[in-house]
């Protein structure tokens, strides 16, 4: 009698170690896939040349000298929440309150340069540095609040850090809702328009051309972070805690401090990022000024996994298929929730492919000789 | 001797993780009527092979044949389909449910209680085991766990039984009920695969041992024909020899002076009692007991760990003054100059972080030297090699994450830490649980180097041979009481493991 056994199909099994260069191939073979699949779906749904679609996604990133730079301050803001999120993931802190951070660093520079600007009372002034000064105060502290408060009940109580830095987003947001109809202008508008639009006070320097500063504020923060993260004692307890609080009680680190320190800096560098939405980019605050990237940035410092210099390069993908995307919604009469369907398809198989990194698949052999049984 | 069946025969099973080959064509055969004792070093393949056999990994290449027909085991379902039951060293059971429900967790049917403790009493009858088919899972002792693993694997109507280290967690007298009843399933014609690193357990109880070595199957013989010393010849590879030496403590002065400790958990649970003793430099106090009666919670509190209720802890200075170290958390102690190491239980999720290189576990006890902000990475990987040479630890070099390496070697990097900040005391908990014997050896071997440097050892330990070859006097705690303290060279093993189970030992019930 022949005992006819079936295998299973295929078993999943973790690779234990894969090279670098094998890691980068399966991620750029990820890449092409995604660019196929959309392809297919462009020609599908719109009849478009798929070439030519993405021919206008790079032109829309960098076709020009003005588009460059554009996408390479939208670069900057989105790299500098990512890095500021970065520490706080590292410990195992899930901090996605990174939108309500930024929100409360942007309103609390755009309180300085409403209260001490053109609505001052005529004769007093006060003089622009020192708005500049109070307003790089007041934005890193709102933000370092936004995160010390999550911070503080976990350290204390234990309390979920999801739910609490998420439900700090809502309050950021309403915050500036209520702000922004005490100072409307002009009144039953709704909104606070540019901020002394005339006088600039509390504009923070141009470098060069009006996009530079976050850039070079971006570049600066990048090499800190890596040397805080790789080289600091700070960052070696970040680490610890994050791997294991139990190992990290043990060697006599205090725990509830580093989660507090930690937090406060992470929130501290979100509300950066909101000084200079406010008081480089756009001179005014809207409660959709951040523009969902505290979320957006956990994806990238993901994606990195925590690596400041792989950071650039996935915040500089998200940015540009961002662009791109709104691009091609004008150049092919397309609407925008097109180019959010491509966008989303890349990030699948970006993603989606760290699973091929960290497990391969071992297939049923074909061949295998049917096993004789006599009995 | 008689023709026996195979119950199980395993054909060049191959089974890779990565890189590592965990086994490699391994040929097996377990019988009916028979226990096999299935022997190996730490990461030679003997669990990953029997979780081959349970459905929990599939093999790379190979075929496994049940009763002569070739099976394939996908699943743990697949399994005992097949008839295989595997009790594994970390129980899977629900805390909440009783014994019944657990046993019948998962099956297919009707959910009839009653009927279901009606076939979990008839197994018990006819094997001798003492399960209450009622009891709630959190309400038992492990040994009575233990006994709720085996019956579910009964109960499923498994002919083929694997243990993996039983009597790990056992006291000797629960051993022994252990391996009565698995003779008596050896007699009912079960075939049982015992995975053990105790060699007397082996000679005790097994009729055939089977001995892997590196993935790969070396050879099996029979257990009367065999002896310990050539079992661990053969495991190792060479030949190794198997003394715990003993030395007399040079010089003993009052180290540790731990008085009326009492310890409350968080959920209110009295976990020490009153626990008074006085620990001496250059000498090793063992800590008998059975699991969980108090010994991590009184080693965490020497370590500053843990917060106590009631008593002291001090530590006594060459010159006779006192410290108490009660209330102070391990950095506070360490700055009063007082060199306290502690090799934890938990080695991977509390002495080492298993994501970080030797070098940076090194700096763990180091990092925060120095007014720099920043860390000084060359001294600790200065440390990270000599504690590869000297304790010839197995690694492809000091970068590599600690969690890749086997059981052994990540104790002797924990341990190789540990003492070399040159420590007055030195708590070890479970150092060698886990460990084959020749890296047991290496670790006794180490403890033994700093006891005659004058450290005062507390050695928290689970096999009672050991504790009674290594120690030169015994704690044995009772349910967080002291039961008594006792001489190491001349106490007896049954003596003291009725210590551990009543207080004071001898009581006349029955």
């Amino acid at each position: 009698m022949t005992s006819k056994v079936k295998e299973p199909l295929f078993h999943i099994v973790k690779r234990d170690n894969i090279s670098k260069k094998q890691e980068w191939i399966i991620r750029g073979a990820a890449i092409i896939a995604a660019l196929i699949v959309c392809a297919l779906i462009t020609t599908i749904l719109t009849g478009d040349n798929p070439i030519k679609v993405y021919g206008t996604i790079i032109s829309g990133a960098f076709g020009s000298a003005r588009k460059t730079w554009v996408t390479l301050q939208n670069l900057a803001i989105l790299l500098i929440i990512s890095l500021a999120l970065t520490p706080a993931f590292k410990m195992r802190f899930w901090n996605i309150g990174g939108e309500g951070q930024v929100l409360m660093g942007g309103l609390a520079a755009a309180s300085c340069m409403i209260l001490l600007g053109d609505r001052l009372p005529k004769g007093l002034s006060v003089p622009n540095w020192f708005v500049v000064v109070l307003m790089i105060v007041t934005s890193l502290l709102a933000g370092a609040i936004w995160g010390f408060i999550p911070a503080i009940l976990k350290a204390k109580w234990n309390t979920n850090e999801t739910l609490s830095t998420l439900m700090m987003n809502y309050i950021a947001t309403q915050l500036v809702a209520y702000f922004t109809i005490v100072w409307e202008v002009p009144k039953g508008s709704g909104k606070i328009g540019i901020i002394n639009q005339n006088t600039n006070i509390g504009w923070l320097p141009q470098i060069g051309n009006k996009y530079l500063l976050s850039i070079i504020v971006a570049a600066v923060i990048t090499v800190g972070m890596l040397i805080y993260l790789n080289y600091s004692k700070h960052g070696y307890e970040i680490a610890v805690v994050g791997e294991s609080e139990k190992t990290a009680r043990y060697v006599g680190m205090k725990v509830k401090k580093v989660i507090v320190r930690t937090m406060l800096l992470s929130g501290a560098l979100c509300g950066l990022a909101g000084l200079l939405l406010v008081g480089s980019i756009n001179h005014t605050v809207t409660t959709t000024i951040a523009g969902g990237q505290g979320f957006t940035a956990v994806m990238v410092s993901w994606l990195a996994k925590f690596n400041p210099i792989t950071m650039v390069f996935t915040s500089l993908l998200i940015v540009f298929l961002g662009r791109g995307a709104s691009e091609i919604s004008t150049a092919f009469g397309l609407n925008q929730s097109f180019s959010d369907i491509l966008t989303g398809i890349i990030l699948f198989f970006i993603i989606g492919c760290e699973f091929f990194i960290n497990y391969k698949i071992n297939f049923r052999k074909k061949s295998k000789e049917e096993v004789k049984e006599n009995v | 001797m008689e023709k026996k069946t195979a119950a199980v025969s395993l054909r060049n099973i191959t089974k890779t993780f990565g890189s590592v080959i965990a086994n490699e064509k391994v040929d097996l055969d377990i019988y009916k009527g028979e226990i096999l004792a299935l022997l190996g070093e730490n990461g030679s393949g003997k669990t990953t092979l029997m979780n081959m056999l349970s459905g929990i990994y599939f093999p790379d290449e190979g075929q496994i044949f049940i009763n002569g027909q070739e099976a394939v085991i996908a699943s743990p379902k697949d399994a005992y389909d097949y008839g295989i039951g595997m009790v594994h060293q970390h129980f899977k059971l629900v805390d909440v449910l009783s014994a019944a429900e657990n046993i019948i967790l998962g099956l297919p049917g009707k959910l009839n209680l009653k009927e279901a403790s009606a076939k979990i009493r008839e197994i018990c009858d006819r094997y001798g085991f003492e399960v209450d088919p009622d009891q709630k899972i959190y309400n038992m002792s492990v040994s009575q766990k233990q006994t709720v693993e085996i019956v579910k694997v009964l109960y499923r109507g498994a002919d083929i039984l694997i243990l993996d280290e039983p009597t790990a967690v056992l006291t000797p007298q629960e051993t022994e009920k252990l391996f009565n009843v698995l003779r008596k399933m050896r007699e009912d014609g079960k075939a049982i695969v015992i995975i053990t690193h105790k060699m007397h357990e082996v000679e005790s109880l097994s009729d055939r041992v089977a001995v892997l070595r590196r993935g790969a199957y070396v050879g099996d013989m029979l257990t009367k024909d065999t002896n310990a010393q050539e079992m661990t010849n053969m495991m190792v590879g060479r030949s190794v020899t198997l003394n715990i030496e003993r030395p007399e403590p040079v010089d003993p002065k009052q180290r540790i002076a731990v008085r009326g400790l009492s310890i409350r958990t968080l959920d209110g649970i009295l976990k020490l009692d009153d626990v008074s003793f006085d620990a001496y430099s250059g000498e090793i106090l063992g800590i008998a007991g059975i699991s969980g009666c108090g010994q991590k919670e009184l080693l965490e509190a020497i370590a500053g760990l843990q917060s106590a209720e009631a008593g002291s802890i001090s530590y006594v200075y060459d010159d006779g003054r006192k410290e108490e170290l009660l209330g102070k958390d391990p950095l506070k102690i360490q700055e009063l100059g007082v060199t306290l190491s502690f090799v934890p239980e938990d080695r991977l999720g509390m002495g080492l972080v298993g994501n970080m290189d030797l070098t940076d576990n090194m700096m763990l006890r180091s990092f925060r030297r120095g007014s720099s902000v920043f860390t000084d990475r060359k001294a600790p990987e200065k440390l990270a090699e000599e504690v590869v040479e000297d304790l010839e630890v197995v690694t492809p070099g000091i970068s590599t994450p600690v969690r890749r390496l086997s059981g052994g070697n990540v104790q002797k990097v924990l341990v190789g830490r540990e003492i070399a900040s040159a420590p007055k005391v030195l708590l070890t908990a479970y150092a060698v649980r886990g460990l084959d014997i020749n890296s047991s050896y290496t670790i006794y071997d180490l403890i033994n180097r700093q006891k005659k440097q004058g450290v005062a050892v507390i050695f928290v330990g689970e096999d009672l041979d050991v504790l009674l070859q290594i120690s030169d006097r015994i704690l044995v705690l009772c349910g967080g009481k002291v039961s008594g303290i006792v001489d190491g060279r001349t106490a007896d093993k049954n003596e003291v493991g009725l210590m551990m189970t009543q207080v004071g030992g001898r009581k006349d019930d029955k």
